[in-house]
């Protein structure tokens, strides 16, 4: 193990994007992921990279597509209202199936909304967030580490793939330290041959456009890029299960909420409930699959979320109508306690023995 | 063991700062820590917290409800978080800072006047750090070497001259009788 540092979330995804390779990073400031922008801009230019403050989060998005289109590991990031304005050119990234890391620390909205912490871009993250038909990939780190980890994980998966890929932070893990180490390796380059790197009069010009204006060539292109998103639901998917087997009550829950939910979990267990916790780490893809096998014994699903109730259809549509699914949740940049979540299991466990 | 800080005071104060240095000391000592601070629109002079987490093992939420210790440098933050303090747990005061006593009897209460203390050794600003060292020694947890160690970790070369001078306030706090 190399030595643990003391960060803040935000100054690992900064330090992991340049231990990962990325030299260019766009952004324009906005609470609470501004830490982001400030290490960079004390970094990059001492690494040989590029760090630049946009005129707007709009100018930034557009600058990270033509540094991707050069085949570049770039990076952008910003918080709700600033990702709004960036879901044009995320979709532009993804009509061109270029590569590229977005960062979003979510805070309460909507509108400018407040700047405390959120997960009310839950469909807007893994829904695409911009018009047309595509997704991005949604990595939701619970954990400095995990901060750190995801964001290199976040430009190998991008590069594989030609897509991009949002790391779905929020207020509380961006401005939260903890101990974090760097000693992970980074996933091999990935040729990028399409890149618009010049032809040195060797090959055809290789063009970067989202533009298709025959219907019947469009249709091809976006089912060729469904087909990649199927690939990636079977080999990405990723969750943490915590005392699931055996589980009537399972909380689902991802990034701060998780961590909040987890010591609701262990507390229920020691009061012999028997509550488990899945964790979604990819978002899109959703883990599906392990919440469906939960509902195979799990009596009682309660969806965790610093919104009104976002991920809760995912849940939905994943336990199928085997087990009810409920909502504990607290909204607008404030968070749930784990007293609140430890109530709610409380209360399912009491309805579920009430009802034996 | 799991331990629960809550450092409240003014913006400005600079209980951030000791809250990571007390972070950061628990992490050379191989324990999980965790430092949040409060956010939010605030500015020097406004109320800022830090709430600080040790323990032996994994943390949970990084959120604190009742701490175990609180660490008060203004009166808004002791009648705030007075009541929400673990029966069993600490007090710490700057009783330069406030005139009020505690008025929990299920606590452990100890009144420094860390501003003046901090004042008569010519570091008005380090009364964060007196308070720290007091805050070590209550809960048998001050080790100079890693103290040492934490504030060097802490302070940016460009301020290492300032490093003797924390130290120095951090051993008057943890000297106060």
């Amino acid at each position: 193990m190399g030595e643990k540092v003391l960060m803040k979330g935000n100054e690992a995804i900064a330090e992991a994007a340049i231990q990962a390779g990325c030299r260019h990073y766009f952004g324009y400031p906005i609470t609470p992921q501004t830490e982001i922008a400030a290490y960079m801009a004390k970094r990059m230019p001492k690494i040989g990279g590029l760090f630049l403050q946009a005129e707007s989060e709009i100018a930034a998005i557009n600058m990270v597509y033509g540094c991707s289109s050069a085949g570049m590991r770039v990076m952008t990031s910003s918080s709700s209202p600033g990702i709004s304005l960036k879901s044009e050119g995320l979709s532009y990234l993804a009509g061109a199936d270029l590569p590229a890391v977005i960062v979003n620390a979510q805070r309460g909205g909507p509108g400018l909304g407040g700047i405390q912490p959120s997960q009310s871009d839950y469909f807007q993250a893994t829904r695409g967030g911009g018009h047309g038909d595509y997704h991005m990939l949604v990595l939701a780190p619970a954990s400095v580490q995990e901060m750190a980890e995801l964001t290199v994980k976040a430009f190998d998966l991008a590069d594989r793939y030609r897509m991009t890929c949002m790391i779905l932070a929020d207020g509380t893990t961006g401005q939260m330290m903890e101990p974090v180490s760097f000693d992970f390796v980074p996933g091999e380059p990935v040729a990028k041959p399409w890149a618009t790197t010049g032809t040195k009069m060797e090959r055809k010009h290789n063009i970067v456009n989202s533009l298709y204006l025959l219907p019947d060539v469009l249709e091809q292109k976006n089912i060729e890029r469904y087909e990649k998103y199927e690939k990636i639901k079977e080999t990405e998917t990723m969750a943490e299960e915590f005392m699931v087997e055996d589980a009537d009550i399972v909380i689902v829950a991802f990034g701060i909420a998780a961590r909040v939910s987890k010591n609701a979990v262990i507390a229920a267990r020691k009061n012999g409930i028997k509550a488990g916790l899945i964790r979604p780490i990819t978002l899109w893809p959703y883990p599906e699959k392990i919440v469906a096998k939960a509902a195979e014994h799990a009596k009682q699903f309660i969806s965790v979320e610093l919104s009104m109730g976002q991920m809760i259809e995912d849940v939905k549509l994943a336990v199928d109508g085997k087990a009810p699914v409920s909502l504990c949740f607290r909204a607008g940049g404030m968070i749930p306690m784990p007293e609140q979540v430890y109530d709610a299991i409380a209360e399912a466990d009491k309805k579920l023995k009430g009802g034996n | 063991m799991t331990r629960e800080y809550l450092f409240a005071g003014f913006g400005g104060q600079g209980l951030l700062f000791s809250g990571k240095v007390l972070a950061y000391k628990a992490l050379i000592e191989g324990k999980h820590v965790s430092w949040i601070p409060s956010y939010g629109p605030e500015m020097r002079g406004g109320t800022a917290n830090c709430s600080v987490i040790v323990s032996d093992d994994p943390i949970g939420a990084p959120l604190i409800s009742h701490p175990d210790v609180l660490v008060a440098m203004n009166l808004p933050s002791l009648d705030k978080y007075e009541s929400e303090v673990k029966p069993g747990g600490m007090i710490l005061v700057d009783s330069t800072l406030i005139e009020r006593k505690v008025e929990r009897t299920d606590v452990d209460v100890y009144y420094i006047p860390a501003s003046r203390l901090a004042g008569e050794m010519g570091a008005p600003t380090l009364a964060n750090m007196v308070l720290a060292g007091k805050l070590l020694q209550v809960v048998s947890e001050y080790d100079e070497e890693n103290v040492g160690k934490a504030l060097a970790k802490c302070i940016s070369a460009r301020h290492a001259d300032l490093l003797d001078l924390n130290f120095k306030a951090m051993d008057t706090g943890k000297t106060f009788e």
